[in-house]
C-alpha cells in the first residue's frame, strides 16, 4: 500500500511538472519584450492592436450566435427524444458523435463545395452568408458537446410530469419549452454554452479557410510575425479557457442532482 | 425575478381554455427533432457526401478509381498519411495510458483530495486548451530561443536541438499534443474508475484471488471499453488537428489536414478531384478506427454479461 502511494506521487509530480513548466515558461516568456526587465509590454501591444479587438470581438459575436443556434437545435429534439421518441435516441447519439470523428477540416471542405457562389445555396456569395456558415460549422463542431451537456441536464428533472402538468395547466408547446423545459436545463445549457464559447473563440481551421476575421486567424498572422507577443496570446488564451472552465464548476454546484426529489 | 415569471405565466395560461389545448395537435410525431435532422443533413451528412462522392468521379463527372489510387501512388500524399498516423496513433496511446496512470493515481493512490479535485479541473481546461495558443506555449518552452532551452543549454549543457529536437518531426509533434491528449484521457476515465466499486475488491478478495488477479480479470475487463473508446477519440482528436502543426510550421508540414488545407486554398495538387479523395480517406480512417471500436466493445459486453 505505501509504495502504491509513492507511486501515485511520482505520477502526480511528473504530470504536473510537464504540464506546468510550459505554462510557466510561457508567462516568463511573454514578459521578455523589454530588454534585461520584466514587463507586460507585450500584453499591452496586444491589447491596443486595432486587430485584436476587432477580431476578438468578430469572435466573441461568432460564439454567441453559435450557441444560440446550437440551444436552437439541440433543445427541442433532446427534448422530444426523452418525451415521444425514445427510439430514436441511439440514432441521434451517434449522428451527435459524428462531428468528433469527421474532423473540421473535412466539414468545411464540404461547405466550401456545396455553398460555393455557384451553387443552389450560395453561403458563400457574401460575407454575411460566409460568417452565417461559419456560425453554421462552430454550431456543428459544438454539436456533441453540447447535445451531452442537454441531454444530461434533462435526465436530471422529470421531463414526462412536467409537460403533463403544464399541459393541464393549458399551456402551448411554444410555452413548455420555454417557459418550463428551459428554465429546469438552464445550467446545463450554460455549461455547454461555456464549452461552446472555449472551443469557437481560437478556432483556426473553418474561419481561416471560409476566410473570416475571426481570433484564430489572427492568432495565426501574430505568431508567424512576432517573438513575444505570441506567448502573451497563449496566456490570454489559456485564461479565457480556464474562465469558461472555471464558470462550469460554478454552475454545476447550482445544477439539481436528480429527478424526483422528495420535496 | 420570481414575481415577473410568476405573473407572466398566469397571464399566459389564461387565455388557453381546455378545449382549445386538447383541440391542438401536431401534425406530426415528428416536429421537436425536425430542426435537429434538417440541420445535421444539411450542414455534417450532405457535406460529407458530397466529398465521398467527389473522390469518386473525375472531373467531367464520370466513376472512376483514380484518385483513390492516386492517394496510394503519389508517394508524398501516402507519406503524409502514414505521419500522420503514426503522430496520431502513438500521441492516442501514449496520452492514454498516462492518463489512466495519472487518473488511477488520483482516484486510487490515496493522495489528498484536493490533488484530485485540482487534477480534474485543470484537465478540463488543459483538453480544451489546444489549437495555436498551444503552439505558441511550446515554443516559448521548448523553440530555439525558448526558456527551457535555453536553461538546458546554459545550466545543464544540453543543446537539444543539436541532438536532435525539432517540432517538425513527428517525436516533436506527439510531445506537444500530449498536452491535450492526457488530460482528456483524465477527464473521460476518471467517471469510469469511480465506478469500481470497493465490493468488487472485497469480493474478489475473499474469492482468494491475488491484487493481480483482481486487476487483470475485474478491472481491465471493466474499465476496457471505455478506455479503448478514449484511445479512439485521442485518435481522432489528433489525426483531424492542424492549427498547432500549422502555427509551428506553416503548410510546409506533411501531414494530412496540412495537405488537405494547402489543396483547398490553392489547388496544389493541380487536380481538384484529389481534394476530395483525400478528405474522403480522412473519413475512411477515423471511420475504420471507430468500427473497430465498436467490433471490440461488442466483444468485450458479451463477456460482462
Amino acid at each position: 500500500m505505501k509504495s502504491g502511494k509513492f507511486w501515485a506521487w511520482v505520477v502526480f509530480i511528473v504530470s504536473a511538472a510537464y504540464f506546468f513548466i510550459p505554462l510557466i515558461a510561457t508567462f516568463e516568456f511573454s514578459l521578455r519584450l523589454r530588454r534585461g526587465v520584466h514587463s507586460f509590454d507585450a500584453y499591452q501591444i496586444v491589447l491596443g492592436d486595432p486587430r485584436f479587438q476587432a477580431t476578438f470581438l468578430y469572435s466573441v459575436v461568432a460564439a454567441v450566435f453559435t450557441i444560440i443556434l446550437g440551444v436552437l437545435v439541440v433543445v427541442p429534439a433532446a427534448y422530444w427524444i426523452r418525451l415521444r421518441l425514445p427510439q430514436l435516441r441511439p440514432i441521434v447519439e451517434f449522428i451527435t458523435l459524428l462531428p468528433l470523428v469527421i474532423p473540421a477540416i473535412v466539414i468545411v471542405f464540404g461547405y466550401i463545395r456545396m455553398y460555393g457562389s455557384n451553387s443552389p445555396l450560395p453561403f458563400l456569395a457574401s460575407d454575411f452568408g460566409a460568417s452565417a456558415l461559419l456560425v453554421i460549422g462552430y454550431a456543428t463542431l459544438a454539436l456533441p458537446y453540447m447535445y451531452r451537456a442537454v441531454d444530461t441536464g434533462l435526465r436530471t428533472i422529470d421531463v414526462r410530469t412536467l409537460t403533463e402538468a403544464a399541459q393541464i395547466l393549458g399551456a402551448g408547446w411554444g410555452t413548455i419549452i420555454t417557459r418550463v423545459i428551459l428554465p429546469n436545463v438552464l445550467i446545463a445549457v450554460l455549461s455547454g454554452a461555456f464549452l461552446t464559447f472555449a472551443i469557437v473563440i481560437g478556432e483556426f481551421t473553418m474561419a481561416s479557410l471560409l476566410n473570416r476575421p475571426a481570433f484564430g486567424p489572427y492568432l495565426q498572422n501574430i505568431g508567424a510575425n512576432r517573438a513575444y507577443e505570441p506567448a502573451a496570446l497563449a496566456v490570454i488564451a489559456f485564461a479565457i479557457t480556464w474562465g469558461c472552465m472555471s464558470l462550469i464548476q460554478l454552475l454545476s454546484r447550482f445544477a439539481p442532482k436528480s429527478a424526483n426529489r422528495p420535496n | 425575478m420570481t414575481d415577473l415569471s410568476l405573473s407572466n405565466q398566469a397571464f399566459a395560461t389564461k387565455p388557453a381554455s381546455p378545449k382549445e389545448a386538447t383541440a391542438f395537435r401536431f401534425p406530426t410525431h415528428w416536429i421537436g427533432v425536425t430542426p435537429f435532422f434538417i440541420f445535421v443533413l444539411m450542414f455534417l451528412i450532405l457535406p460529407t457526401l458530397y466529398l465521398v462522392l467527389g473522390a469518386f468521379q473525375n472531373g467531367e463527372g464520370q466513376f472512376t478509381f483514380d484518385n483513390i489510387l492516386q492517394l496510394v501512388s503519389d508517394p508524398s500524399i501516402s507519406n503524409s498519411y502514414w505521419a500522420s498516423i503514426w503522430i496520431s496513433f502513438w500521441s492516442a496511446i501514449i496520452g492514454a495510458f498516462a492518463g489512466l496512470a495519472l487518473a488511477i493515481a488520483i482516484v486510487r493512490g490515496g493522495l489528498p483530495s484536493w490533488v484530485r479535485s485540482a487534477t480534474l479541473t485543470f484537465s478540463g481546461v488543459a483538453s480544451n486548451f489546444a489549437g495555436l495558443p498551444l503552439a505558441f506555449a511550446f515554443i516559448a518552452t521548448l523553440g530555439r530561443v525558448g526558456i527551457v532551452t535555453i536553461i538546458l543549454r546554459d545550466v545543464f549543457g544540453m543543446n537539444i536541438y543539436a541532438m536532435g529536437f525539432n517540432f517538425l518531426t513527428s517525436s516533436g509533434l506527439i510531445v506537444v499534443y500530449l498536452f491535450f491528449q492526457i488530460p482528456l484521457m483524465v477527464v473521460i476515465i476518471v467517471p469510469a474508475i469511480d465506478g469500481l466499486k470497493k465490493e468488487w475488491n472485497e469480493a474478489a478478495a475473499t474469492l482468494g484471488a491475488t491484487q493481480w488477479q483482481y486487476w487483470r480479470m475485474v478491472v481491465i475487463p471493466v474499465l476496457f471499453p471505455s478506455f479503448l473508446g478514449t484511445v479512439i477519440l485521442l485518435f481522432a482528436n489528433a489525426f483531424g488537428a492542424i492549427a498547432t502543426a500549422y502555427a509551428f510550421t506553416g503548410p510546409t508540414l506533411n501531414i494530412v489536414p496540412i495537405k488537405l488545407y494547402s489543396q483547398i486554398n490553392g489547388d496544389v495538387l493541380h487536380n481538384p478531384q484529389l481534394g476530395y479523395a483525400i478528405a474522403f480517406g480522412m473519413i475512411v480512417i477515423t471511420g475504420l478506427a471507430n468500427v473497430f471500436y465498436i467490433w471490440f466493445r461488442t466483444r468485450s459486453e458479451r463477456w460482462l454479461k
